[in-house]
């Protein structure tokens, strides 16, 4: 105490009143970033750091909606939607001088599709003619793939089909590029643990330049004075803290050590909601919470089951008494207002009817209904949720639910191994586009889970896609969405929304579907 | 003294392979892997991460590679974090770990033992019951309530201190070590008081006193030595469990220690890392105890006759 008193006497100028003149941005980034190469990492985390200190060729715009020009200041599309000339800023710098040119992306594209690199998202790049081949290893030759620099400021790009989402692909990380010379002088194309990424080896093209990085405690990034938009950035730093106890960055921000929060505690949203605290923000968030459904299972395979079930769910109960931090009850798998696309589905809340379809499958008032299995992974909100979602098939239907919560390793191998019945699960879209999210139900495709298999699902995706009319393929999806809803494979819940603290110093920083504030736009005012 | 030491080096090394070997082969057993995600890795690029990871060879020829390694005293590269080695990380983690730990102990040892000491002198009175009723419910209170208590307090509500951080605002070491000693302050009053009582109760302090020495002086001189050495031989085990329980302190106050690798390691399935931090803290659990047996010998001289 004696010593709390001794260096206690003032009180200290808070983080957050000494960044304002400095523009110094203190950032609650949750957790500690698995690294800084955009071909390797994954996470939101390291998207925050990314979009800070590289740039492709689209940034995704503050305000939402269309993506803004980045290394690429302006583009062509072919009429059939499958050849995009990009002409790039003839300023364009990497941090240590070198000009920045359309080569440097070819050779990127090249990197993240090198298959002996491991990259856990190349499949961003698979509209690219010949890239998947090229990564599954069935040629060796990266001209067969279609990226080419037709001169230093030109890249053009050709794509298997039209896909109308090309361009928001190029705001994420896993296509921008990395700066030759220096990954190379620091190991090879494919050597996942070159150096090349620490401070004072890290080159890049972003906004901010990496400054220092203290594992665990904080990444800071500074202006980056040969950016090609140098004149239009106001920040003069940022600093990045890996934060993952939510209570500690409540607490953090509460004694003016962070300007941004990455979340709020989830006991601590409906007080904030109640308090009208002036920090706290609910926005929506281009992402579904929903049950999956294991359909290979011998009483799930049945269809009027699952609809049931999902009958018999109020989702507005749910957000409202459960939840309660602003989410919305979901009846589609695709969020509402994803790039302007109005999923054109509903699931009623209808215990009657749910009932009426238990009954019709053979187990009138749940009846000789096996005990049903929801598995979740660890954590009060799942816990929660399922409660809710027990009592209500129990209410609703005469079902016994049994609730199991597992390790979140275990949880993921018991779903991937398709050990479970139902399970709580998560989708946040990576890209705005619907097709982020109902291309993951196709057939074959790793995160669908839930063994569902629906041809006529899987050629209204591949229409839609091949579609160069917005409206044509927005109803072809919505077609698709329709088709999902009547199958239920997933149950949707509800959509997330983004809960977060954030100062009233913060400007330049607006609320959009994907949570992207590219830290260009942002500044510091009182 | 030497013998005993080189007795116990001798016992460690086996002691530290049969835990890799276990921690090796439990980690396999666990389901979930380093690499499984919420968005499923595409089994083409699972393979070229088992590949790059020699997870695609059979284990036991992993355990056979690792075992070699380890010897060598590498610890291979961390799965999670790619570009850092687990040594690297571990003693990015260490120095600030070591350092909390330090200043905890720091204030577990005057707090404590001062404690210790005045409820024995002043045994069934007021100035006994106080401070170890204090001290039983510093012994209750787990640190992840205390902590954000402290924090709440002297953080938010006084503006005194930084509620987060480790050397990076003025004064902000204070609240983590306070909060990481308290607990072993407590153990440290009741077994300082424990041993000052026995000691008290012996031949050569009444000798002392009957010579009409000061009280302050027999206790100073005479009572201490004796008194402490429930304390001495309860700090091995202590630093040794401050160093891997700092983990909860760690996360209340954003510490970049090694706790927190430790416990996110195990989370994440990162193999090298769980087993290199598994490794280095039997290490120091062994090499602690042996410290605090040294001195317990030191202090001790009818142990010192029988080792």
């Amino acid at each position: 105490m004696a010593l709390v008193l001794f260096f206690g006497c003032t009180k200290a100028v808070s983080p957050v009143d000494s960044g304002l003149e400095a523009q110094i941005l203190h950032f609650g980034n949750g957790s500690e970033p698995q690294g800084l190469d955009p071909h390797i990492v994954t996470g939101v985390p390291e998207h925050h750091l990314l979009i800070a200190m590289c740039e492709g060729l689209t940034i995704a715009n503050p305000k939402g909606g269309e993506n803004l020009p980045g290394v690429a200041k302006s583009w062509t599309i072919s009429p059939d939607g499958k050849t995009y000339t990009f002409f790039l800023q003839e300023n364009a710098r990497w941090s240590n001088g070198d000009s920045l040119t359309a080569s440097d992306f070819v050779w990127s594209w090249m990197r993240i599709l090198t298959p002996s690199l491991g990259s856990q998202y190349p499949d961003m790049l698979y509209y690219v003619k010949g890239a998947p081949e090229y990564h599954q290893g069935l040629t060796e030759d990266f001209s067969s793939v279609g990226v080419t620099a037709v001169n230093d400021y030109e890249l053009k790009v050709e794509l298997t089909n039209a896909t109308p989402f090309f361009i928001k692909l190029l705001s994420h990380y896993s296509t921008y590029p990395v700066h030759k010379e220096t990954v190379l002088q620091h190991g090879t194309i494919d050597d996942r643990n070159g150096q090349w990424t620490r401070p004072g080896n890290f080159v890049c093209n972003g906004p901010m330049n990496l400054k220092t990085w203290e594992l665990n405690k904080q990444i800071t990034v500074e202006k980056n004075p040969l950016y090609w938009d140098e004149e239009n950035v106001r920040l003069n730093e940022i600093r990045y803290y890996p934060v993952s106890n939510e209570s500690t960055e409540d607490r953090m921000f509460r004694a003016g050590q962070l300007h941004v929060t990455n979340v709020v505690p989830l006991e601590k949203c409906p007080v904030y909601i109640e308090q009208n605290n002036p920090d706290l923000r609910i926005e929506p968030y281009m992402g579904t919470y929903f049950y999956r459904v294991n359909t290979n299972h011998p009483v799930l395979k049945d269809k009027r089951i699952r609809l049931a079930l999902a009958y018999a769910l109020n989702r507005k109960l749910i957000v409202e008494k459960v939840s309660k931090c602003g989410q919305e009850a979901a009846y589609s798998f695709t969020p509402p207002g994803t790039a302007g696309y109005e999923p054109d589905t509903s699931i009623p809340f209808d215990p009657e009817l749910a009932k009426s379809l238990l009954a019709e499958a053979g187990y009138a008032d749940g009846s000789n209904f096996p005990v049903l299995e929801i598995l979740f992974n660890t954590q009060e909100g799942h816990r929660k949720i399922a409660l809710a979602v027990q009592q209500m098939w129990q209410q609703n239907l005469g079902i016994s639910v049994q609730l199991v919560n597992q390790d979140w390793k275990v949880y993921l191998a018991r779903e991937m191994t398709g050990d479970y019945q139902i399970s709580r699960a998560g989708w946040i879209g990576d890209y705005e586009d619907p097709n982020t999210f109902l291309d993951t139900l196709r057939p074959n495709r790793g995160n669908n889970k839930t063994g569902w298999e629906n041809q006529k699902y899987d050629e209204l995706l591949a229409t839609a896609n091949s579609t160069n009319d917005q409206e044509l393929r927005y109803s072809y999806l919505n077609q698709a969405e329709k088709l999902l809803i009547s199958e239920m494979p997933i149950i949707p819940i509800y959509t997330y929304v983004k809960a977060y603290q954030i100062s009233s110093d913060v400007k330049g920083w607006y609320p959009n579907i994907i949570d992207t504030h590219h830290p260009k736009f942002i500044y510091l005012e009182r | 003294m030497l013998q005993v030491i080189l007795k116990r080096i001798a016992i460690a090394i086996p002691v530290i392979l049969v835990v890799a070997s276990i921690t090796f082969f439990l980690v396999r057993m666990a389901p979930g892997g380093p690499f499984d995600a919420e968005k499923v890795v595409p089994p083409q690029v699972m393979k070229n991460l088992n590949a790059v990871y020699n997870l695609d060879a059979p284990l036991f020829i992993q355990y056979k590679d690792y075992m070699f390694n380890l010897v060598q005293g590498d610890f291979g590269p961390s799965f999670r974090y790619p570009g850092r080695s687990v040594t690297e990380m571990i003693f990015t983690g260490l120095p600030v770990t070591l350092e909390l730990a330090f200043y905890a102990i720091l204030i577990a040892m005057v707090i404590g033992g001062f404690a210790g000491v005045i409820a024995a002198v002043n045994r069934n009175t007021p100035l006994d019951y106080i401070p170890m009723t204090i001290a039983m419910i510093g012994i209750c209170m787990p640190t992840f309530l205390l902590g954000p208590l402290l924090v709440l307090f002297f953080g938010i509500h006084l503006e005194l201190l930084p509620v987060s951080g480790w050397d990076s605002l003025a004064g902000d070491k204070i609240l983590p070590s306070i909060t990481l000693g308290a607990a072993y302050a407590a153990y440290i009053a009741r077994l300082s008081r424990g041993g000052m009582l026995e000691t008290l109760g012996q031949d050569y302090i009444r000798t002392a006193r009957a010579k009409g020495l000061p009280e302050y002086k027999v206790i100073i001189r005479h009572a201490l030595q004796g008194g402490l050495v429930p304390v001495v031989s309860f700090l091995g085990p202590a630093i040794a469990g401050l160093i891997g329980g700092s983990f909860v302190v760690e996360t209340i106050f954003q510490i970049p220690g090694l706790g927190r690798f430790y416990v996110e390691a195990a989370f994440n399935r990162d193999y090298t890392m769980i087993l290199g931090t598994t490794i280095f803290f039997s290490a120091l659990i062994i090499f602690f105890n042996l410290l605090s047996d040294i001195a317990v010998l030191l202090m001790n001289p009818r142990a010192r006759s029988e080792a």
